[in-house]
C-alpha cells in the first residue's frame, strides 16, 4: 500500500488562508516585505507542505502539485495587489512631498530681445523677398558721388542742401554720412545687370537733433525696379501689397505730387492704416516716384529702353505708426525694457 | 510759403467760406503739402477808443502808470461789450495824449496766448478792459507803446470793431514748396496752383501792374566771369520814383498781410518792396537815389572788394560774388542783400527800384557763402520768373504813388538777356508709357496749356515750350509728371510687377540674422546706439593711435568721430540702463564701425552726375570710401542670474561673455578656441582673444572677457563687467557654406575620469588638446570638470579633473582599452608638460 498523501486539498487551503491573513495585516511595502518571508519564504506553511511533495505517492503527485501551484498563484496574486497598493499611497505621498508652488519658480536663465527697429527691417526684407526681390547694403560713411552727384543733385542745386547733411572732415574727400540709403540703389544698378528688383534697407544720418519724433541717425528702406515697360502703375501696384502686408488687407495708398531730385514723377506716399490706434487714418509714410533718366545715367542705363521706379521710407516712423511707439527717444537710448518688449517678433 | 487767403481770393476764386485746412487740402492735391495754419489770434470785443483823459499815478515800484478815461462808444450808447460808453482803464504805456484814438481791448476779448481780458483791479483800480499795443495784438514787436490809430493813418470813428479796422481775423495757410517750384514762393503761383487744383479761374496779378518804358539810366551788365558759363544777370529793371514821403504809415491791410505771410512791417518802402514780392515772387530793391554815385554796374566783386550789408556787417566779397555797384563800389550782394551805404531811410525823398533776375547758381553759392540765406536768396536759387521783373516795378511804383504819395518818372532802365526758348520733345505716348494711365492727345494738350505751356502738336509727339515761370521743366519727364499731377494720381492704376527669380537673403545677410537671432535666444537683449563718439572714446581699446573718420560738423562737438568699435556706445548704454535701476544686464548690438585703412582726406575729382563714371574712376572712387566692417558686441553687467526661491544669484562675468561668442559663432557653424590675452582695456587675466580657423590659419576674430575694472570704475559702472566684440567679416570667413554630417557611433559607451596635476599656469585648453591627441580616435568627448587647489597638491600646481567619454565604431569598448587609451594621454602630458596622474 502506499503511504498517506500529506498534501491534501484542506491542508493546503489552511495554508493559503493564514498566509492570505498574514498578507492583509500587512500595512506598507516594508511589512509586506516581511509577510513575504513568513508566507512564501522557506519557513511558510506553503513552502513546508511543498517539501513534503517527496512523500507523496506518484499517483498523487500531480494532483499535489498543481494544488501547491494554484495555492501559490493566489498568493502572488495577493502580494501583487497589496503591493500596487502600497506603491500607489507610497507616490502620492513621494509626489506630495515634491510639490512645489510653480509660481515661485526661479528662470533658470535670462530671456533675451531682438530691437524692433532691426526685426522691422528683416519683416520688411521678408516680404520683399517673398517677391523674388533681393536685399542690397552698401557703405555708412559713403562718397558725395553716391549720395548726391549720381542721384541728380546738383553741387548747387537748394536740393542738397535740403538733407542736413553730415560731412566727414576734411569736407575734400567728398565723403558724408549717407543721408539715404539710395547710395545703394545707385550701387546696385552699376554692379547688377537689369532687370533689378532691390530692397536697401540701412542706417542714414541727418543732422537733426534727438527729439520725440526726430533722430540724427535713423533707418530707412529703400526699394528700386529697373525693366523694361516699369510704369507708375506698377509702382502703386508695388506699394500696396507691401502695405496690406505689413498693415493688413484693408490698407491702402495714396499717392501725392512731390519733387525728390532722383525721382520724375515724385509722390509722396500715404497709407490707410486701418490699424492705428485712435481709429483708421491716412498716415505719411514715405515718398516714390519713376526713377529720373539722370539717374539711370548716371549708372550707365539707357532711359530710353529702361524705366524704373523707386520708394523709401523710415522704419522708425513705420515702426511709431505700426506699433505705437510716442517716442522716439525710446529707439534709440537702448533701455533694455524698450526691446524686450518685442522678444524676437514684431 | 504763408498764403493770407483774402490775398489768395484775389487771384483766384476761392469759396467765401474757405479756411487755411480747406486751402490746404485743395494745395495738397497738386504737390504743395500742407505746414499749418497761421491766423492773430485775437477775438473780440475790440474797440476804437478815444483817450478822454488820464491821471499820472506814480507806484512805489517805481512806474507811473495813467488812469485814464476812454470813451468806447457814442454818448449814451452800449459799447460792443454791453457796457458803458466811457471806461475806467489803467495803461502802464505813456506815449499818448488826450483826444489820441486807440485800440481797446474790452472784457471778454482774448488776445494771442489766450490772454482773456476782464475788469480786474490794479494799481488801486478797477480797470476796465486794455490799451493794446503792436505786439500785444501780435501786429508788430513794437511794446514801446500802444497803438495811436493816427500814427497808421486811421481816424476811425469811436465804437468801430478794430479787429475789422486793422483786419486781425484773417488767416494764412502755410504750405511746403518743393525745391522744383520757385514759382509757388508768390500768391501768384499759389493762386495759379489752387485753380489747377480746383478748376477755378486763375486772374494774373501783373494784368494789374502797369510797366512803363524807362530809359536814360546808365545801367551796365558785366559779367567778366560767368559760374558754370552762365551770365549772372539776365534781367536787370530800374524804376524812379520822386518825392516819396517815408514818414507816411503802412495801411494796416498791409502790415496784416505781411504779418501773416511772416514778414516783419519795417518802414513803407521796405514793406511795399517785401509786399510786391510775396505777391509776384520777384525780389525787389529800393535803393535811395540821392545816395547812388553815378550809375550801376552788375558785375562779379573785385578781388579784396568789401561791403557793409543792410544788417551793418562789414562782410569780404569773394570775386566769384556777382554784385551791384555803383561808381562808388559795390552797394549790394546781388539777389543776396543790399548794402547800406545807399540804403532807403525816414529822409529818402527819390528811390529807384531794381527788379532783377540772377543765375540760381551764382546766388545760391553768395548766399551760402556769407551765410545770409533770404527772401531773395531763397526764391533766386529756385528761379524767378524772367517776365515778370518790369510788372513787379511796375506795381512797386504804383504802390509808391498812392501810399507814399511819390511820383514816378520815364528815368531807368531795362536790360534783358536774349533767352530763345528750346521746345521740349514729349512723344505722343510717352505719358501714357511711363504712368500707367491712357492719356488722351487732348488731355496732354489741355493740361500742358493749363500750367503755362505752349505747345505744338506735331507728328508722333508735341514740341513744348515751358512758361517762363517754370525753369523747372527742362526734359520729357519733367512733363510727364506736369500731366500725371494736374491729371490726378489718384486716376493711377494698380499692377503688382514680377520680379525674375530670386536667390533669397545672401550668405552675409544670412549670418548676421543668426547671429542676432541666437544672442537674442539666448538671453541678450539686442540694443542700438548712435555711431558717434569721442577722440577719447575711440581710443579706449586702441593699443597705438588709430585712425578714425572724423566729422566736419558734428552734432555735439565731443562726439565728433566714428566708432571704431561697439563697445564705447554699450557702455554708454549699460550707464542709462543703470541709471534707471536697471543692473542686470546682458546688452549686445550688431552694426557697422568705420576703419580707414590711413589718414582721411583724398581730394577725389567726382564724376559727373548724369553719366557713367569709367571702372577707373570707380575704383578711385571707391578707395576713398573707409573700410566698414560689420561688429557685434556685448556687455554684461550684475547677475546673470538673480536671487530667486531656492537659487542664489550668480554674478555675470568673463564666462558669459565666452559663451556668448561661443553661441553666435556656433549659430554661423563656426568653433571658436580662446586663448588667455590681455588687449588694452580689457582686464589682463580674466581675457580672452577669439581664435577661429579661417583655410587652416589660427586667425583672431575678437576678444571676450572682462572690461579693465578702473575703466568700468571711471564709467559708473560695477567693477566686474563682462564683454566681447567680434568682427564678424572675419568670423563669417571661418564659416562653412555647408555644414557636413559626421557619422554617429552607436555601440556603448565607456567613461573615465582623470585628475591630472599640473603647474598653475598651465591653460587648460593646452592640457585638453593634448589629452584628445594622446587618446587618441576611441576618445569621444573630453571635458574638465574640476579644478582642484590646495592640500595634496604640490604649491604651484594644480589638478585638473576630465570626464571622459570612449567609443569605437565597431563593438563594445572594454575597460581594459578605454584604460589603454587613457594612459596613453597620461603619457602624452606628461612629455609635454610633465603632468602627473594625482594621487
Amino acid at each position: 500500500m502506499s503511504a498517506e498523501n500529506p498534501i491534501t486539498q484542506p491542508a493546503v487551503e489552511a495554508a493559503v488562508n493564514e498566509a492570505l491573513a498574514v498578507i492583509s495585516a500587512a500595512t506598507d511595502l516594508a511589512s509586506l516585505k516581511a509577510a513575504r518571508q513568513t508566507t512564501v519564504g522557506e519557513q511558510s506553511a506553503i513552502a513546508k507542505l511543498n517539501a513534503q511533495m517527496k512523500s507523496v505517492p506518484n499517483e498523487f503527485k500531480a494532483e499535489a502539485g498543481a494544488l501547491i501551484g494554484k495555492a501559490r498563484g493566489a498568493l502572488n496574486e495577493a502580494f501583487a495587489t497589496k503591493e500596487a497598493e502600497f506603491w500607489a499611497v507610497e507616490q502620492a505621498a513621494k509626489l506630495a512631498a515634491e510639490a512645489v508652488d510653480v509660481t515661485a519658480a526661479p528662470e533658470p536663465a535670462r530671456i533675451g530681445a531682438r530691437h524692433p527697429l532691426s526685426l522691422l527691417q528683416d519683416t520688411i526684407a521678408d516680404v520683399f523677398v517673398g517677391m523674388g526681390w533681393e536685399i542690397e547694403e552698401g557703405p555708412e560713411v559713403e562718397s558725395e558721388w553716391f549720395n548726391f552727384d549720381a542721384l541728380n543733385f546738383d553741387a548747387d542745386h537748394p536740393a542738397r542742401a535740403m538733407q542736413d547733411t553730415f560731412f566727414v572732415d576734411p569736407v575734400e574727400s567728398h565723403l558724408v554720412l549717407r543721408t539715404h540709403t539710395s547710395p545703394v540703389q545707385v550701387r546696385s544698378m552699376l554692379t547688377r545687370e537689369v532687370p533689378i528688383y532691390v530692397l536697401c534697407p540701412g542706417r542714414v544720418f541727418r543732422t537733426d537733433e534727438l527729439d520725440a519724433t526726430h533722430t540724427p541717425v535713423f533707418h530707412q528702406v529703400e526699394g528700386l525696379a529697373v525693366d523694361k515697360g516699369l510704369t507708375m502703375a506698377d509702382l502703386r501696384g508695388t506699394l500696396e501689397h507691401f502695405a496690406r502686408i505689413m498693415f493688413g488687407p484693408d490698407a491702402q495708398i495714396r499717392l501725392r505730387p512731390s519733387f525728390f531730385p532722383f525721382t520724375e514723377p515724385s509722390a509722396e506716399l500715404d497709407v490707410w492704416h486701418p490699424g492705428a490706434k485712435g481709429g483708421a487714418r491716412w498716415v505719411e509714410w514715405g515718398g516714390c516716384g519713376m526713377v529720373n533718366p539722370n539717374v539711370l545715367k548716371a549708372a550707365g542705363i539707357d532711359p530710353e529702353v529702361y524705366s524704373g521706379f523707386a520708394f523709401g521710407m523710415g522704419i522708425e516712423r513705420t515702426l511709431m505708426f505700426r506699433n505705437d511707439v510716442r517716442d522716439m527717444h525710446d529707439m534709440v537710448e537702448s533701455d533694455v525694457r524698450f526691446s524686450e518688449q518685442f522678444g524676437v517678433s514684431i | 510759403m504763408r498764403v493770407p487767403l483774402s490775398w489768395l481770393a484775389e487771384y483766384v476764386d476761392v469759396p467765401g467760406d474757405a479756411t487755411p485746412e480747406s486751402v490746404m487740402a485743395e494745395l495738397v492735391k497738386v504737390g504743395l503739402e500742407e505746414e499749418g495754419s497761421h491766423g492773430f489770434g485775437v477775438t473780440g470785443p475790440l474797440v476804437v477808443g478815444e483817450v478822454l483823459e488820464f491821471v499820472e499815478e506814480p507806484q512805489t515800484n517805481g512806474k507811473t502808470i495813467r488812469w485814464c478815461q476812454i470813451r468806447v462808444a457814442a454818448s449814451g450808447q452800449k459799447a460792443a461789450d454791453g457796457g458803458d460808453d466811457v471806461r475806467g482803464i489803467v495803461c502802464g504805456a505813456s506815449n499818448f495824449e488826450v483826444g489820441d484814438k486807440v485800440v481797446v481791448c474790452l472784457p471778454g476779448a482774448v488776445l494771442p496766448g489766450d490772454f482773456k481780458i476782464a475788469a480786474r483791479s490794479t494799481y488801486g483800480h478797477t480797470s476796465d478792459g486794455m490799451l493794446a499795443s503792436g505786439r500785444e495784438l501780435n501786429l508788430s514787436d513794437d511794446h514801446s507803446g500802444i497803438i495811436r490809430l493816427h500814427e497808421l493813418g486811421l481816424d476811425p470813428k469811436i465804437g468801430t470793431d478794430a479787429v475789422e479796422l486793422l483786419q486781425l481775423s484773417e488767416q494764412a495757410a502755410e504750405v511746403n514748396v518743393t525745391p522744383d517750384r520757385g514759382y509757388c514762393f508768390s500768391i501768384r503761383g499759389i493762386a495759379r496752383e489752387y485753380a489747377h487744383a480746383t478748376g477755378g479761374e486763375f486772374r494774373d496779378p501783373i494784368g494789374n501792374a502797369h510797366p512803363e518804358s524807362t530809359s536814360g539810366f546808365n545801367l551796365k551788365i558785366e559779367d567778366q566771369s560767368p559760374i558754370r558759363g552762365r551770365q549772372g544777370c539776365h534781367r536787370f529793371v530800374l524804376r524812379s520814383v520822386k518825392g516819396v514821403d517815408t514818414k507816411r504809415p503802412t495801411p494796416p491791410w498791409m502790415v496784416a498781410r505781411l504779418k501773416l505771410a511772416g514778414m516783419r512791417s519795417i518802414s513803407l518802402i521796405v514793406d511795399i518792396t517785401n509786399y510786391v514780392m510775396l505777391e509776384m515772387g520777384q525780389p525787389l530793391h529800393a535803393y535811395d537815389a540821392d545816395k547812388l554815385q553815378g550809375g550801376i554796374t552788375v558785375r562779379r566783386a573785385k578781388t579784396g572788394e568789401t561791403i557793409k550789408t543792410l544788417d551793418g556787417q562789414e562782410r569780404k566779397l569773394h570775386p566769384e560774388d556777382l554784385v551791384i555797384a555803383d561808381d562808388a563800389g559795390a552797394i549790394g550782394i546781388a539777389g543776396v542783400m543790399g548794402g547800406e551805404r545807399t540804403e532807403v531811410s525816414d529822409t529818402t525823398v527819390n528811390v529807384m527800384i531794381e527788379a532783377a533776375n540772377f543765375d540760381p547758381i551764382s546766388i545760391a553759392r553768395s548766399a551760402r557763402r556769407h551765410k545770409l540765406p533770404s527772401e531773395a536768396s531763397k526764391r533766386y536759387e529756385r528761379g524767378v520768373d524772367n517776365n515778370v521783373s518790369e510788372f513787379a516795378a511796375a506795381r512797386v511804383v504804383q504802390l509808391l504813388e498812392v501810399q507814399a504819395l511819390g511820383t514816378s518818372e520815364p528815368f531807368g532802365a531795362d536790360f534783358r538777356e536774349h533767352h530763345e526758348a528750346t521746345p521740349i520733345w514729349l512723344p505722343a505716348n510717352f505719358a501714357s508709357e511711363l504712368v500707367g494711365v491712357d492719356y488722351s492727345t487732348d488731355e496732354i494738350v489741355s493740361i500742358l496749356n493749363q500750367i503755362g505751356c505752349v505747345v505744338a502738336t506735331v507728328d508722333g509727339g508735341f514740341e513744348v515750350i515751358a512758361p517762363s515761370w517754370r525753369p523747372d521743366l527742362t526734359h520729357k519727364t519733367d512733363l510727364v509728371e506736369e500731366v500725371a499731377r494736374i491729371g490726378g494720381y489718384d486716376r493711377i492704376p494698380s499692377r503688382l510687377p514680377v520680379a525674375p527669380p530670386g536667390r533669397g537673403l545672401n550668405a552675409k545677410q544670412k549670418r548676421r540674422r543668426a547671429v542676432v537671432n541666437a544672442l537674442a535666444c539666448s538671453g541678450h537683449v539686442e540694443v542700438l546706439t548712435y555711431p558717434f563718439v569721442s577722440a577719447l572714446q575711440n581710443q579706449i581699446f586702441a593699443a597705438t593711435q588709430i585712425a578714425t573718420v572724423k566729422l566736419a560738423n558734428p552734432l555735439q562737438g565731443d562726439a565728433d568721430e566714428m566708432r571704431v568699435s561697439i563697445m564705447p556706445g554699450l557702455i554708454e548704454a549699460a550707464k542709462r540702463n543703470l541709471a534707471r535701476g536697471l543692473t542686470d544686464l546682458a546688452i549686445f548690438e550688431e552694426g557697422s564701425v568705420f576703419l580707414p585703412s590711413g589718414t582721411v582726406g583724398a581730394n577725389p575729382e567726382l564724376p559727373v552726375g548724369n553719366a557713367r563714371p569709367s571702372e577707373v574712376q570707380l575704383d578711385e572712387l571707391n578707395a576713398t570710401v573707409p573700410a566698414q566692417p560689420h561688429h557685434v558686441a556685448g556687455l554684461f553687467a550684475g547677475n546673470r542670474i538673480a536671487q530667486q526661491v531656492g537659487v542664489k544669484s550668480i554674478e555675470s562675468g568673463y564666462t558669459d561673455a565666452l559663451h556668448a561668442v561661443r553661441v553666435l559663432a556656433k549659430s554661423v557653424g563656426v568653433e571658436v578656441a580662446f586663448q588667455q590675452a590681455a588687449p588694452v582695456g580689457f582686464h589682463p587675466g580674466r581675457t580672452a582673444e577669439v581664435m577661429v580657423q579661417i583655410n587652416g590659419a589660427k586667425t583672431i576674430v575678437g576678444v571676450a572677457g572682462e572690461l579693465d575694472p578702473t575703466l568700468a570704475t571711471n564709467h559708473d559702472l560695477p567693477r566686474r563687467i563682462g564683454a566681447f566684440e567680434i568682427n564678424l567679416e572675419q568670423l563669417f570667413a571661418a564659416a562653412p557654406d555647408v555644414i557636413q554630417a559626421g557619422l554617429l557611433l552607436t555601440m556603448p559607451a565607456a567613461t573615465q575620469d582623470l585628475s591630472l596635476v599640473v603647474p598653475v599656469d598651465l591653460a587648460a585648453a593646452k592640457l585638453l588638446d593634448v589629452i584628445r591627441e594622446g587618446a587618441g580616435e576611441l576618445l569621444e568627448r573630453v571635458a574638465l570638470v574640476d579644478d582642484y587647489r590646495g592640500s595634496n597638491v604640490a604649491e604651484g600646481h594644480k589638478s585638473l579633473t576630465f570626464a571622459l567619454r570612449f567609443r569605437a565604431a565597431d563593438r563594445t569598448l572594454t575597460q581594459v582599452e578605454a584604460s589603454a587609451a587613457r594612459d596613453a594621454a597620461v603619457e602624452l602630458a606628461n612629455q609635454r608638460f610633465g603632468a602627473t596622474l594625482r594621487a
